[in-house]
């Protein structure tokens, strides 16, 4: 499946969803996407990925720039990782960076 | 007008590549605005060309000559720009003489990797057969420096307070009972789910056997009996020195095992638990004259390698060359890989594989005052690492207490592990050689203090502990080389019966043999290390040179946690025993005076009667001391007093504890006479011993504490 991003801003909160496979060729897509949520100065950034099915090293690279982007204080919640995306990313560590969460929790992410 | 200075603009093209002449320092490849810095260093050659690959493709797509204006001195530096560098790799093709009897082998048909290559890909998956026609083996790859190591930092544990677990990297988690995922066994992944385990045991410092790049296919062939493969295992043989092993990352396959290694240190740090890399520096993979071409032969052969006369590799190492450190060039690259370490990837200490190698001359003659070692000493950026020298080499020398140490250095003790083995084993004569060893070896280390001492009796060379107590010769079968391979002298007793067996009376002998050693080692002043596994009685079927195994030779049988959990209740124990005791840990040697005038001194010895101990007697096998706890940190730290009796007798002896302060008793903290739970006891439950006399069982160690 071919890759996508898709950004939606609303009350403050950014959310890029993305599908398809994430790899070097298309990872300045999704960087593009992160760049201009950064530039609308959201509070917090969603990662909706369920339907992601695969992120290369390019990929995880550009969560670590969404984080040095976005700053300390916009929380970055990575959504719906399924484990082939999740696993790399807590093998490496990059979840210290992010909160991750099973399911779209508007509770947490929109209080 | 721009509003940032650009000054790194191209000024030269070759075939649509916009170049300039690029930064020689520092080596390596680096990012720098808009490309990609390329720098390498030859003496000799005459020229050099860049290789770029795309990723895992076998053809290059472009190969880029360096201009005549773009060397300095004997630096090629380049810059490339408009490459996208997490989908390139790269090499480079040197040409100058070949004239091996004068020492070059330069040959422009090898692509020869980069030696500061900081990622290296090729073998991104353990034991996957690599494509042999590649023309490429091993691959330079860039790598982002942009980990979130958010507050940490190196812990900078005091070393006297280490207490070193010694593992091999896949072997700890690559067996289906760790419990690991089967994506993240025998990676550093798999170790950062086991670091609850690794807490539980207590240890506070992890010694990695080589994580570097290496290449597990190196010599690698069938065993004959079995069919299996043999692999250079346990990766003493190094391909690249700035980059960790991508196959043993779960991430490897992605090309981030940078990543994957920083949050294994990170992880460790944050459970208290320091990191030193076993590094070997006194080889590399390219072996002798018939081997293979990978970077420093084919780069500048004169330089890297120590060379004889006649232009042949010098053999210090067993291994076919010797990487010739105390030249200024290879010197620099040492000090400028450990500081990389260091710095980027948070790591306390190192531990040198033979290190002795790294005080011999370029002519190989060994040297007074080594530079890179007294370099090494004095560096800035590695002034809190500790620096661990396995004081031989294989041509000969052997420097155990006299390694030139710079008051900073300090040393497997192999006397320690020889000292020990033959006392518990019951050779008799040895409470005076003992006495120094459980001292942090005064007579070894007198203006070095204890903790130059690594005391161990066990590592990944030799037995295991449970096989030091369980066969008496080495079984080396499986290795392929005829039981030829491995040490001889191993100091070992199989206590009746060579092998497995299920007779009660030997199985429970070895366990208190094994208990007997873990008290000794952790009640001795120095720097304690054991071996992974050995916590819950790990064999290698005899075998005491396992390093070409990927089986259960060498893997961690996790369901032994259950099995042998006594062993584990022990060693768990012990451990905290040390940790609880800082008169145990001190970075001073005691003394045998009382020089605070507090009654008793700092640590005293003593025979089956106290101050009575045997030294005249060759046929003693008991020995006692006793610390007293108001010593501890020279007196800056209250602590109890400690009195430890050994019995390597094989019949039970009546022993007699130094008398008490007033008001003090003293409470039986270990009897490994005792059958389990009753052999150790945790801090504040010890029972009371009733007098001061107590009978010790043949081959059993007893610790009490007084307070």
């Amino acid at each position: 499946m071919a890759f996508d991003a898709k950004l939606e801003i609303a009350n403050g909160i950014g959310r890029i969803t993305l599908s398809g496979e994430l790899d070097a060729s298309v990872a300045g897509d999704f960087r593009t996407k992160i760049e201009e949520a950064a530039s609308q100065k959201v509070s917090k950034l969603v990662l909706i990925l369920d339907a992601l099915e695969y992120m290369s090293s390019a990929g995880l690279r550009t969560l670590v720039f969404a984080k040095q982007k976005m700053g300390q204080s916009v929380k970055i919640y990575v959504v719906g990782a399924t484990e082939a995306v999740s696993e790399p990313i807590k093998q490496t560590g990059f979840h210290y960076s992010v909160i991750m969460m099973d399911t779209y929790d508007p509770g947490v992410i929109e209080s | 007008m721009p509003d940032q200075r650009i000054d790194t603009y191209p000024t030269h093209q070759y075939q649509g590549y916009d170049l300039r002449p690029g930064r020689p320092l520092p080596f390596g490849a680096s990012l720098v605005p808009g490309g990609i810095n390329f720098s390498i260093y030859s003496s000799a050659a005459t020229s050099c060309t860049l290789v770029l690959f795309h990723k895992h493709e076998r053809e290059p797509f472009v190969e880029i000559p360096f201009f005549d204006e773009f060397r300095i001195g004997d630096v090629y530096a380049m810059t490339v720009f408009g490459l996208n560098w997490e989908e390139v790799e790269y090499g480079y093709r040197m040409d100058g003489p070949w004239d091996p009897s004068n020492g070059y082998r330069f040959d422009q048909t090898k692509i020869l990797m980069d030696p500061y290559a900081r990622l290296i890909g090729g073998r991104e998956i353990w034991g996957t057969d690599p494509d042999w026609s590649d023309i490429y083996h091993h691959r330079a790859r860039l790598v982002a420096d942009d980990f979130d190591w958010e507050h940490d930092k190196p812990l900078e544990t005091p070393i006297e307070d280490l207490i070193v677990y010694e593992m091999h990297v896949r072997s700890f988690t690559a067996h289906e009972s760790s419990g690991v995922s089967k994506r993240a066994r025998g990676t550093f992944a798999g170790i950062v789910d086991k670091i609850p385990y690794l807490k539980e045991l207590g240890i506070n410092c992890v010694e990695l056997l080589p994580v570097y790049e290496f290449d597990e296919f190196e010599n690698s062939r069938v065993n004959e009996q079995t069919g299996e493969r043999l692999y250079n295992y346990w990766g003493y043989s190094t391909v690249g020195f700035f980059a960790p092993k991508a196959s043993y990352a779960a991430t490897g396959k992605f090309n981030m095992q940078v990543d994957e290694f920083k949050n294994l240190v990170k992880q460790l740090h944050a459970a208290g638990i320091e990191i030193i890399l076993d590094v070997v520096f006194n080889h590399t993979a390219e072996g002798n004259e018939r081997g293979p071409y990978i970077s420093f032969r084919g780069l500048d052969n004169k330089t890297y390698y120590m060379l004889t006369p006649e232009g042949y590799y010098f053999n210090f190492s067993g291994t076919g060359n010797t990487l010739n450190c105390n030249h200024p060039i290879v010197r620099n690259m040492v000090l400028d890989c450990l500081r990389y370490w260091a710095a980027e990837f948070h790591i306390d200490g190192f531990r040198f594989d033979l290190a002795s190698i790294l005080g011999r001359a370029p002519n190989g003659a060994p040297l007074s005052n080594p530079p890179l070692l007294e370099q090494l000493a004095h560096d800035p950026i590695l002034a809190h690492c500790k620096l661990i020298a396995e004081a031989w080499d294989a041509g000969g020398l052997y420097q155990v207490g006299s390694f030139p140490a710079y008051n900073r250095w300090a040393e497997w003790n192999g006397k320690y592990r020889d000292g020990i083995r033959k006392f518990v084993k019951g050779e008799p004569g040895l409470v005076g050689e003992v006495s120094q060893l459980i001292q942090g070896s005064p007579n070894m280390y007198a203006s070095r203090g204890p903790t130059a001492s690594i005391n161990f009796i066990t590592a990944h060379d030799g037995f295991t502990l449970m096989d030091l107590v369980s066969y008496n010769d080495k079984h080396n079968w499986a290795n392929g080389e005829n039981n030829n391979d491995g040490a001889n002298d191993n100091n070992s007793w199989n206590c009746g019966w060579e092998g497995e067996t299920d007779d009660p009376g030997i199985t429970a002998l070895r366990r208190r043999q094994i208990k007997n050693f873990a008290a000794i080692l952790m009640v001795s002043q120095g720097i304690p290390m054991f071996l992974m596994g050995d916590e819950v009685g790990r064999t290698q079927q005899g075998n005491n040179n396992t390093y070409c195994h990927d089986n259960l030779l060498n893997w961690f049988d996790w369901t032994q946690v259950e099995k042998n959990s006594d062993l584990l209740r022990f060693f768990q124990n012990i451990v905290a025993f040390r940790s609880a005791h800082p008169i145990l840990r001190n970075r001073f040697f005691l003394s045998g005076s009382d020089y605070l005038g507090l009654g008793v001194p700092d640590i005293t010895f003593h025979g089956t009667q106290p101050w009575q101990p045997n030294w005249s007697d060759g046929s003693s096998r008991t020995l006692a001391f006793m610390v007293n706890g108001d010593y501890a940190r020279g007196g800056a730290v209250r602590d109890d007093f400690i009195y430890v009796a050994m019995n390597m007798y094989w019949d039970a002896v009546h022993f007699t504890a130094p008398p008490l302060p007033a008001g003090m008793r003293w409470h039986v903290a270990v009897n490994t006479a005792m059958p389990s739970p009753e052999d150790i006891w945790a801090k504040d439950v010890e029972p009371v011993l009733d007098g001061g006399e107590i009978l010790l069982g043949g081959r059993s160690v007893v610790i009490l504490v007084g307070r």
